[in-house]
């Protein structure tokens, strides 16, 4: 397809405490549907929307984070996380349910200077 | 006094401030604060910083959902939504950091 756009989703909140990562989930599902280029960068408290081991029974809250594992399915496999955030959180590659790459914030800056459009949240 | 904190350490002051504004008493991290009391992170030294003068706890449900349980540090007490009332009920009054 010749109008494919670049689209990148910037993710900074922790979930659960707002709607914030949700809301980017199913954004990121839509956009999947328009057979987009679609990259998603976790930064900051984003981060922590990617930790293994998520039960919300006690929170009574949809636990939405086994979607990220199923976003492989719809051709998203470009995630990207920040080592900064991760180091200061005390989070290591391995507390992902997902592969990521990691990168520096001055290679996530170029990514997102790349990009054609860019959706935060 | 019981001292309520909903916000992640990382994202906004409420944690900080609560630390340098209170002289004691009981403070107890829920939903994205939870987050200040899990190993590695750097709000954690600033909360053991803080054990001396306050009893810190923790409520176990939040921290559960966000998959942070193995990573609790030590001396933050865990608490139910019941030990969450019993904490309003013994404390004379209570202050949401908010």
């Amino acid at each position: 397809m010749s109008d494919v756009k670049k689209f990148m989703f910037v993710n900074r909140k922790a979930p659960y405490g707002t709607i914030y990562a949700l809301e980017s989930l199913e954004v990121v599902l839509i956009t999947a549907a328009f057979d987009q280029d679609v990259s998603l960068a976790f930064l900051d408290d984003g981060v922590y929307q990617l930790r293994k081991g998520q039960q919300t029974k006690g929170i009574e809250t949809k636990n939405f984070s086994p979607a990220y594992r199923a976003l492989e399915d719809y051709d998203i496999e470009k995630l990207y996380v920040d080592k900064e955030s991760m180091d200061a959180r005390g989070l290591t590659e391995e507390d992902f349910l997902v592969d990521v790459t990691v990168l520096s914030r001055a290679e996530m800056g170029k990514l997102m200077d790349e990009q054609d459009v860019v959706l935060s949240f | 006094m019981l001292h309520i904190i909903n916000r992640s350490p990382f994202a906004d002051s409420a944690l900080e401030s609560c630390l340098n504004t209170a002289t004691g008493g009981d403070v107890l991290l829920i939903e994205d604060a939870v987050y200040a009391a899990t190993s590695g992170s750097a709000a954690a030294d600033k909360l053991r910083a803080a054990m001396g003068r306050f009893k810190i706890y923790v409520l176990m449900p939040d921290l559960d959902a966000r998959g942070m349980a193995d990573s609790l540090i030590e001396g933050v007490s865990p608490v139910d939504y019941g030990g969450f009332v019993d904490l309003t009920a013994s404390n004379k009054t209570c202050q949401s950091w908010l």
